[in-house]
Parts: C-alpha cells; sequence; structure tokens
C-alpha cells in the first residue's frame, strides 16, 4: 500500500486545459473525493492516475514509485467504472479472476483468491451468474472484487453510485465505504454530488474549470471555503457583494459598513454566510446585520426557508427551524438580517 | 378492448400484401420444383422430385456449386482477414481520414455491381497486359472479386459491433493487467464475435449469389452457380432451374437465421 502523489500535473488538448497544474498528496489508506461539475477536469485527473490519460506535464507517483509513463496495464490499480463494466460475456466469477488469469497466478490460488473476494462482497451465491442477470447494486459489488482481487496499489472509483437510484446510492456507498476502511486501501473516487462527497471521503478536492480549487475535509470546505466557486458549490450560500475597504472592513454596494474576522486583500469581494447561520429579527446590530425586506415564505416541515432581497439588491435565502409559536415572518415584512462575525467569511 | 379499428385493419392489410409480395415469387419456385411436365403449365398436371436428381446430374450445376461454394468461403475468409482489422482500426483508433477509409471499403456496395465487375475485369487485364500475370479467368481473380463483393458487409457488420461494445470494457481489461493482445483477445474478440459470425455469413451469402460481377471473371468450365443458372437459362426453361434456385433459397435462407439468431439484424441496418 501507498500514497499516491500529483505534481503539477497538467493536460491539455490543443488550447484547452483540461486539468490544470494539480497537485495533490493522497495519504495512505485515505479515501479521497474529487468533486466538481462535469468538465472540470475530475475525470481527466482519475484517467491520468488510471494511466489511460498521459499527463502533457508533471508526474504522478504511487508511493516512491514514479508511475508517470508506465502504461495501465504494468500500474496495479483497481478501477471501478462508471456504469461497472463488466465483462458481459463471463459469469461473475471469470469477470473477479480475470485479472489473476492475464498476470499469470496459478490456477489454485486463483480459485482462493476469487472465493475470498466474492465471500468479501457478499456474492458467493451468484458465482456462477451472467453479470446481466444482476441488479445494480450486485453489479458494483462484483466490478469492486474484480477491482480489488490482485491486490492494487490504488483503488479509482469513476461515479461508482451514478448509476443506481436514490435509496441504493445511500446504501452502497455506506457499503462500499466500509470495505474501502476494511480493505485499507489508497482511493479516489470521482463525483459530481456533494452530498455523497461529504458523506463518504476522508478529504474532498473540490475541482473547477482544471483546476483544484480547495483540498479539504467536508467540515474545512464548509465552513472556510477559499473561493466564491467551493463556497457555491458546496451547501447553499448568501454573497454580499461590495468590496474590501480595510483590515476586517467590508463595504456593501449601497455603502454599509460590515465586519469580517480573518485577512482578505483589497478590492471587489462578497461576504459570505449559510442560510442556517442567520437570523431575522426586528433590529440587527451595526457590523453584522444587513436590513432585508421578505420576498417569499416557503414552509419545508422542520424548516422554513426565506427568500429575501438587501437594501443593496442581494438575493439571499436563509433557514429556520419551523417552531410553532414565534411570530413569523411574512412576505413584505421588512426586517434586519444577522449572523455572528466567526460565520461569516470573505471571498473574491 | 373493442374490434380492430377501420385504420388498423387496413394498415394488418398492408402488412400481408407486402409480405406476401416478397414471399410469393420464392414459394413459387419452390413449388414448380415440384410440377413433373417438363414445359412449364399450370395447373401442373402431377408432381415429381425428378428434377432435383436431374439438377445434380447436369455437370455445370454439380461444379458451379462447388465452385460457388469454394469462392465463397475463400471471400469470406479474406473479407473477415480485411475487414475485422479495419473495423477495429476505425471505430477504435481516431486517426484522420478514417471516414473516407470507410466509406471506400464501403463502397462496392454502391457502385452498380456490373460495372464494378467490368471495371475488375478491365484492371485485370491491364495488369496482365502490365505484368504477364493472369488473374482474369482464374479461381483468385475470382475470389478477388467476391472479396469486393463481401468486404462491405463484413466491415458494417463488424463495425456496429465494436460501437455497441463500447471501450469502457476494453479499459476495464487494461486496468486489470491486460496487455494490448490479451485484451483483444479474452475481451474484445469475444464481444465482437456474434458480429463476426453475422459477417462471415453475410459475405458468404454475397458472394455466394453475386451474379453481375463474376459475369466478366469466370473461365471456361469455372462458372458459379448463378452463371450456370443464367448459361442454361438461355436455352431451356424447365422445373430444373426451380429445383436449382430452391437449394440456393434453402443454402442463402438458413445462412440468414443462422446470422440473426447471432445479430439482431433489424439492429445493423
Amino acid at each position: 500500500m501507498a500514497g499516491v502523489t500529483l505534481s503539477n500535473i497538467r493536460k491539455t488538448y490543443g488550447a484547452l486545459a483540461a486539468v490544470d497544474d494539480v497537485s495533490i498528496e493522497i495519504r495512505d489508506g485515505e479515501l479521497l473525493a474529487l468533486l466538481g461539475p462535469s468538465g472540470c477536469g475530475k475525470t481527466t485527473t482519475l484517467r491520468m492516475i488510471a494511466g489511460f490519460v498521459a499527463p502533457t506535464s508533471g508526474t504522478v507517483k504511487f508511493g516512491e514509485r514514479d508511475v508517470t509513463r508506465v502504461p495501465v496495464h504494468k500500474r496495479n490499480v483497481g478501477m471501478v467504472f462508471q456504469g461497472y463494466a463488466l465483462f458481459p460475456h463471463l459469469t461473475v466469477a471469470k469477470n473477479v479472476e480475470f485479472g489473476l488469469r492475464v498476470r499469470g497466478w496459478d490456477k489454485a490460488k486463483i480459485a482462493a483468491r476469487v472465493t475470498e473476494m466474492l465471500r468479501w462482497v457478499q456474492m458467493e451465491a451468484l458465482a456462477e451468474r451472467s453479470p446481466r442477470a444482476l441488479s445494480g447494486g450486485q453489479q458494483q459489488r462484483v466490478a469492486l472484487a474484480r477491482a480489488m482481487a490482485n491486490h492494487p496499489e490504488v483503488l479509482l472509483l469513476d461515479e461508482p453510485f451514478s448509476a443506481l437510484d436514490a435509496k441504493l446510492r445511500t446504501q452502497m456507498r455506506t457499503e462500499i465505504r466500509e470495505l474501502q476502511r476494511q480493505a485499507g486501501i489508497t482511493s479516489v473516487f470521482v463525483t459530481h454530488d456533494q452530498e455523497e462527497a461529504m458523506a463518504i471521503a476522508d478529504r474532498i478536492g473540490v475541482m473547477n474549470q482544471g483546476r483544484l480549487e480547495q483540498l479539504g475535509s467536508a467540515e474545512d470546505l464548509y465552513k472556510r471555503p477559499v473561493s466564491r466557486f467551493v463556497a457555491g458549490f458546496i451547501g447553499k450560500c448568501n454573497f454580499i457583494e461590495g468590496r474590501v475597504t480595510g483590515p476586517g472592513r467590508f463595504e456593501a454596494a449601497n455603502g454599509s459598513v460590515l465586519q469580517f474576522t480573518g485577512a482578505h486583500a483589497g478590492g471587489p469581494a462578497a461576504l459570505c454566510f449559510r442560510p442556517e447561520h442567520a437570523v431575522l429579527t426586528q433590529s440587527g446590530a451595526a457590523g453584522n446585520s444587513i436590513a432585508v425586506t421578505v420576498k417569499s415564505v416557503t414552509y419545508l416541515g422542520p424548516v422554513t426557508e426565506y427568500d429575501l432581497v438587501s437594501d443593496a439588491g442581494d438575493k439571499l435565502v436563509v433557514s429556520a427551524s419551523s417552531s410553532g409559536d414565534a411570530a413569523v415572518p411574512r412576505a413584505g415584512d421588512k426586517l434586519a438580517l444577522g449572523w455572528r462575525l466567526e460565520d461569516a467569511f470573505v471571498v473574491d | 378492448m373493442g374490434g380492430l379499428s377501420l385504420g388498423r385493419l387496413a394498415f394488418l392489410a398492408l402488412v400481408v400484401a407486402i409480405f406476401a409480395f416478397v414471399i410469393a415469387p420464392l414459394l413459387t419456385i419452390v413449388w414448380v420444383s415440384f410440377f413433373s411436365e417438363k414445359i412449364l403449365a399450370f395447373p401442373p398436371t402431377g408432381y415429381t422430385i425428378s428434377w432435383y436428381a436431374r439438377a445434380s446430374e447436369i455437370a455445370d450445376f454439380a461444379n458451379g456449386f462447388l465452385m460457388s461454394v469454394k469462392v465463397g468461403l475463400c471471400a469470406t475468409v479474406a473479407s473477415l482477414a480485411i475487414g475485422v482489422p479495419a473495423a477495429l482500426a476505425i471505430e477504435r483508433f481516431p486517426f484522420p481520414g478514417r471516414e473516407t477509409i470507410r466509406q471506400v471499403l464501403l463502397s462496392p456496395m454502391y457502385v452498380p455491381a456490373i460495372v464494378a465487375g467490368a471495371a475488375v475485369y478491365i484492371y485485370f487485364i491491364e495488369l496482365e497486359i502490365l505484368t504477364t500475370f493472369q488473374l482474369a479467368a482464374t479461381f483468385s481473380g475470382l475470389v478477388i472479386a467476391h472479396t469486393l463483393v463481401a468486404l462491405p458487409w463484413t466491415l458494417r457488420l463488424v463495425c456496429a459491433s465494436l460501437v455497441s461494445a463500447n471501450t469502457v470494457s476494453e479499459e476495464a481489461a487494461r486496468s486489470l493487467g491486460a496487455n494490448a493482445l490479451q485484451t483483444f483477445l479474452y475481451v474484445t474478440l469475444p464481444i465482437i464475435r456474434p458480429g463476426m459470425i453475422a459477417a462471415a455469413m453475410f459475405s458468404f451469402i454475397a458472394s455466394f449469389s453475386d451474379l453481375e460481377k463474376s459475369l466478366f471473371l469466370v473461365g471456361p468450365g469455372k462458372t458459379t452457380l448463378p452463371i450456370a443458372i443464367l448459361n442454361y437459362l438461355e436455352w431451356s426453361l424447365d422445373p430444373t432451374i426451380a429445383a436449382v434456385a430452391t437449394v440456393q433459397i434453402l443454402i442463402i435462407g438458413t445462412a440468414l437465421i443462422v446470422s440473426d439468431r447471432f445479430v439482431k439484424l433489424g439492429k445493423v441496418f
């Protein structure tokens, strides 16, 4: 087992950079999610780790071994493909033994390992089935057993849950995470679903337009996003447009001055906070509240969402738990929206 | 559920009529092959199977049949040997000009066979004048021409099966440690095998039933079955010809049914 190190990898297609100067150190045994919208370069990055795509520049290392120029079949990676890519002409057991057979394992060892892998994913009973006769979840388990049979150094998963329905998706991601932890294998999985990434990854790398915007735990990304993109992509976020005019001093578009903690260079920026971190009150304190008008109220059961517009014209959302007795704001009300100083942050 | 609506009834009638239009000539030939009179007359006075025996006794038919089978098999093998690698290259490697190559290889399907046959003949003669190497009126020359007849079918069918077998299976094999050759042998080939079998069947049928391309290329005593039929028809019209045609229909029909088991032919065109 080993970690994976990507150093300044780039992949260009003509003038277009699909992946632009990405460096990530994936720790031994870690499950890292590459998260981003389609076309952000996450899949190309995964395919460079697998060896399907050669980087234009930069290096890929498994542990101390530089594999940048090593072809796919000599890298010893295990990969679970989107849609699983089980061989339709082979049974479940033959699918799992494929990687061992092409590597010339002897028969007895192959049989023992296949049994072990199928038991691991609880598919022994269906060993002689054709992949076509399996449900999505079962196919995924077989794909995982096949990918892991040869003791790969790295496990790569390309949108592994996208072909499953919502309920099964939640169940399978827990299951895969458990199996990954048992095996202790360094893993990278690609997804466009932020909830999925937050649910099972140790760390998440958020990608946008070929660049790695931020790498950190789910909590890091949610609480301390470094860019407007990350703030908006991970969870919901409110942005008050304006500029930073001094240390800890932010001026909204209508001239009202707000405070923030932490450092940020002067110039155009946005002050942000999460919908659940703000409260509507009759009047607010200077520095961490603004005047807003309620546009609409949406009751969602446990929480109620309020769509607001600030005096400066920013569209904002706040959610509050739907408690019965408090005087509930109504559309048209002019109120103050306040937040705790430490819950607000500034991005470019 | 009510009765059939008028529109639906009309549609069904149309389907039956079209089907009858297609199948009636074939059934008539099979029927005629059992008529007992030598001069075709309707209705027949009796039935016999003696025309089949007579057909097999006529040397031109027996030899023509054997020749057609031999040429068909050789052309099938040759068209697979050329068509499968070509299909792989066209579908799996995005090199410039591959669409042009695809169309060139498919072109024998679009060029009228009699024109192509004449062209091949002229080409063979020119080549012979230049090199004294004879291809016209030889077995090899015939096989080359029939390979041209068969190749578009092979390319079409193998390309279709490569498209439906997406590249991700091949990538999966690579990620599991298979080199290029192992990937081809253990994954690509088994997946496209049904397409290749169908391609072989169609190649054989196309070659076996070809008349026009062969017309200029056969030599004395080396005719194919369709040409033997044509020659016989010039002098006589009796149920022998229907018996020969029935055998041909049987062979081609069987090949079509077998191909359909491997590749749903409706999906290819």
